[in-house]
C-alpha cells in the first residue's frame, strides 16, 4: 500500500494578518505560515494506516518557511518519503497547488493519496477534489476514519448533524480527512534531530504553474463596521410586535 | 526509514537503570533504602500507582516495564520534596522521575494538554502558545520606556530574562510591571530581550522533554551572546534554575540572581522608599525552585517584612517543607489530567493552609503562582476573601508606583 499526503502550509492566526497595499492579498512581510491543521490529520491517518497495514507514506508540500521542520517531524513520526516541490509558489491557489500535485503523485502511483478536507485559506476550493478531477480518481471528503480492504477502502463520511456514512470506495482514490482516527501524535524533539542527520527531502522543480479555472480576488479586507443593530426592548410581546412590525416595513412580511 | 524508538524493548529496565548512572549523581540510585520517606512526602504519592520509591523497587525487580504501562508519573510536579528528604540523597526528582517521564514521551506517551504547551514551546518559543513578537507587550504605556536591547543595543548592567508567564500571562503582567517600576525607582541600568527572548525550558526538561530544553538554551545562549551585560536577574524560580544550575553544562554561564535576591541586596535603599503602609497578615509561599531546590528563603521573607503594616505568619508546611502550587514539572499543562485522577488541585490545598492561619494575603515570588492561587480562592469558599500579591506588587505598592 502506497499512501501519498499532499499538505500545505497557511497564515499562522497566532499573528496579526495585514493586508498588502495591493488590497488583493495578505501582507507577507511578518506572515508565518504554519501546517493546515487537517493536514496534520491527513499524515497522522497516514501513518496509523501504515502502522496497521504496513506500506509507504510520502509526505509532499510545496515549498515554504517551515516546510522542512514539519517533513521531518513526518518522518520522525513514521513516515518514508519526503517530496518538495521548489519554486515561487508565492501566488499559487488551490488550482495550481493541485496541479503541481498531480503531477508529482501521478509518478508515484499511490494507492491512496489523502489530505486535509479543508484549509482556512481555501479561497478556489480546496485541494483534494481538485487533485482528484486532475488525477482522473473518486473523491469522498469530511472522511474520519478509514477501513482498508483488499483494492478498495471503506472511508467513514462525517455529515452535518451527527450523521456518519460508510462510503466503499476502490482505490486508487482521494479522501479528504477532516480528522484522524486519533489526534496527531507528539515526537520527542530529539528523535526530530535524530532524523534531520538521516532523512533526505527530496527536491522537485516546478516551472509553470497553472492557475486557471480559480478565483481572481477583487478586494481583500477586514471586517468592516457596517451600519449599528438596534436592539428591541419590552416584554417578549413587545419584542415579537416590534418584530413583526419591522418586517413588515421592510416589505418581507 | 528506521526511526529508533524507545531505547527500552529488549530489556527495558536494564537500559533505563544503567542510563540514570550518565547522570549527575545518578548512581545514588543504588543506594535506596526502600524507607518509602519519598513516596511519603510526595504530596501526589498516594494516588500513584508507581511513586518514587516503588518505581526503585520495580526497577530492582526487573520489571520497570510495569512503571512505563502505567501513567501515574504525570502526576509529578517535580517540587523536589521527594529528593529534599531522601536520607540516601538521591536526585530523585532531576534524575528518577525526570528520565521516566522522559521514556514516556519517547513511547508516545504524552497527555494532550501536555503535548500542546510542547509543540508550543517548539514552535513559538513559549508553552502558551502567544505570538513571540508579542513577547514584550507588557512594557507598552510604562515610562520610561522598558530598554528592549535589540532594539537600543545599549550595554546595560542587570539583563532582566524576563520568561514566559510574567511575559505573556494577563495575571502575571502587572506584576512584571511593577517589578519594572521598582528597578527603574532604584536607578538599575536593565534590558530585556523582549521577542528574542526564548522560555528557558526548565519545565519543559522535568516533563521529560530534554532535547526541547537543550533547542531552548541553545536559542538563549545565542541572544545571551550578542549584547553586553553584568549579570541577568529572572522573575521564574525556573529561569533562575535552569541558568544556574542547567545551562552551564551546555556552555551558557552568567552570574545569576533571583529577583528577590537582587532586592534583598539593596533593601537599605528600598526601605526609605516603602511609604504605604499595608496593613496585613502575609503568609509568604516558597516556590520549590526557589526554596527547596536552591535554597532561598530569607531574602522574600525579608522584603515582605520590611513592608510597613506586614505581620509575616508562617503557613504549616513552609521552607523547606513547603507544598508544591501544583505547577512545576509540567504541572502547569496536566491540570485536566490531575484533576481527573486526584479531584483536588495542590493549589486548593495551598490557599486552605492560608486560611488556616487567618492570612489575608497569600505573598508569592513565582510567576505560576498567581494565576494557580488566585483561581484557587475562586474554588475554595473559605479562601474567597484571600488575596494573592506578588512581592513586587507589594513591594511597588507600598512604594507608591
Amino acid at each position: 500500500m502506497k499512501i501519498a499526503v499532499p499538505i500545505k502550509f497557511v497564515p499562522d492566526l497566532v499573528e496579526e494578518l495585514t493586508i498588502d497595499p495591493s488590497g488583493t492579498a495578505l501582507d507577507t512581510t511578518w506572515l508565518r505560515l504554519i501546517i493546515n491543521e487537517l493536514d496534520d490529520h491527513a499524515v497522522e491517518q497516514a501513518i496509523l494506516l501504515k502502522e496497521r497495514s504496513g506500506g509507504e507514506v510520502t509526505v509532499l508540500s510545496a515549498e515554504a518557511d517551515g516546510v522542512d521542520d514539519f517533513l521531518f517531524t513526518a518522518a520522525a513520526k513514521g513516515a518514508d518519503r519526503l517530496i518538495k516541490l521548489t519554486g515561487d509558489f508565492s501566488a499559487a491557489d488551490n488550482h495550481a497547488l493541485g496541479r503541481a500535485f498531480a503531477d508529482v503523485i501521478k509518478e508515484l502511483q499511490p494507492d491512496l493519496i489523502l489530505t486535509g478536507v479543508q484549509a482556512h485559506n481555501d479561497l478556489d476550493g480546496s485541494v483534494g477534489p481538485l487533485l482528484a478531477e486532475y488525477l482522473g480518481l473518486p473523491y469522498v471528503g469530511y472522511v474520519a476514519g478509514i477501513a482498508l480492504d483488499g483494492n478498495k477502502v471503506v472511508a467513514r463520511k462525517e455529515y452535518a448533524g451527527g450523521l456518519v456514512a460508510e462510503v466503499e470506495v476502490k482505490l486508487p482514490a482521494v479522501l479528504g480527512i477532516q480528522a484522524a482516527e486519533q489526534p496527531p501524535r507528539y515526537v520527542a524533539y530529539s528523535k526530530i534531530r535524530q532524523v534531520m542527520g538521516t532523512a533526505k527531502i527530496e527536491e522537485r522543480p516546478v516551472s509553470n504553474l497553472e492557475s486557471s479555472g480559480g478565483v481572481v480576488v477583487g478586494r481583500l479586507f477586514q471586517p468592516e463596521v457596517a451600519e449599528r443593530a438596534t436592539m428591541l426592548e419590552g416584554s417578549p410581546e413587545d419584542v415579537a410586535d416590534k418584530l413583526v412590525g419591522l418586517f413588515k416595513e421592510l416589505g418581507t412580511l | 526509514m528506521e526511526i529508533t524508538l524507545s531505547p527500552l524493548s529488549p530489556s527495558v529496565t536494564k537500559t533505563f537503570y544503567t542510563s540514570l548512572f550518565d547522570l549527575q549523581d545518578g548512581e545514588r540510585v543504588r543506594t535506596c533504602l526502600q524507607c518509602g520517606t519519598c513516596s511519603g512526602i510526595c504530596p501526589f504519592g498516594y494516588i500513584m500507582k508507581f511513586p518514587p520509591g516503588k518505581i526503585i523497587g520495580a526497577i530492582r525487580a526487573e520489571i520497570f516495564d510495569h512503571v512505563l504501562k502505567t501513567d501515574s508519573v504525570w502526576m509529578c510536579v517535580s517540587c523536589n520534596a521527594c529528593a529534599s528528604f531522601c536520607p540516601s540523597n538521591i536526585p530523585i526528582t532531576r534524575v528518577l522521575m525526570t528520565r521516566t517521564k522522559e521514556e514516556m514521551i519517547l513511547a508516545g506517551n504524552v497527555p494532550s494538554e501536555l503535548q500542546a504547551a510542547l509543540e508550543n514551546t517548539q514552535r513559538y518559543g513559549n508553552p502558551l502558545g502567544e505570538s513571540p513578537r508579542k513577547r514584550a507587550d507588557w512594557t507598552l504605556g510604562l515610562q520610561p520606556e522598558v530598554n528592549i536591547l535589540g532594539k537600543t543595543r545599549q550595554p546595560v548592567d542587570v539583563l532582566w530574562y524576563v520568561g514566559d508567564y510574567a511575559s505573556y500571562h494577563s495575571r502575571m503582567q502587572p506584576a512584571t510591571r511593577a517589578l519594572a517600576k521598582i528597578l527603574n525607582a532604584l536607578g538599575v541600568n536593565f534590558g530585556i530581550l523582549g521577542p528574542e527572548e526564548y522560555s528557558d525550558g526548565d519545565s519543559q526538561r522535568l516533563a521529560g522533554e530534554r532535547g526541547l530544553f537543550e533547542m531552548m538554551a541553545q536559542k538563549n545562549g545565542q541572544v545571551f551572546r550578542k549584547y553586553k551585560f553584568n549579570q541577568i536577574i529572572t522573575t521564574d524560580p525556573h529561569a533562575y534554575n535552569a541558568l544556574k544550575n542547567e545551562y552551564p553544562a551546555l556552555g551558557v554561564e552568567y552570574p545569576v540572581q533571583h529577583y528577590t535576591q537582587f532586592l534583598f541586596e539593596r533593601i537599605e535603599q528600598i526601605k526609605p522608599l516603602l511609604k504605604n503602609e499595608i496593613k496585613a497578615k502575609v503568609a509568604y509561599h516558597d516556590p520549590c525552585y526557589l526554596g527547596r531546590v536552591n535554597g532561598i528563603f530569607d531574602e522574600p521573607r525579608a522584603l515582605l517584612s520590611a513592608i510597613p503594616g506586614v505581620e509575616l505568619v508562617e503557613m504549616s508546611h513552609q521552607r523547606i517543607n513547603s507544598l508544591c502550587c501544583g505547577g512545576g514539572g509540567g504541572g502547569m499543562w496536566l491540570d485536566g489530567f490531575q484533576w481527573e485522577k486526584a479531584h483536588t488541585r495542590l493549589s486548593e490545598w495551598r490557599v486552605r493552609e492560608a486560611v488556616a492561619v487567618n492570612t489575608q494575603i497569600l505573598a508569592v515570588a513565582c510567576p505560576y503562582e498567581p494565576p494557580r492561587f488566585e483561581d484557587a480562592t475562586k474554588t475554595i469558599q473559605a479562601a474567597s476573601q484571600l488575596k494573592v500579591r506578588e512581592i513586587a506588587e507589594l513591594l511597588a505598592e507600598s512604594m507608591d508606583l
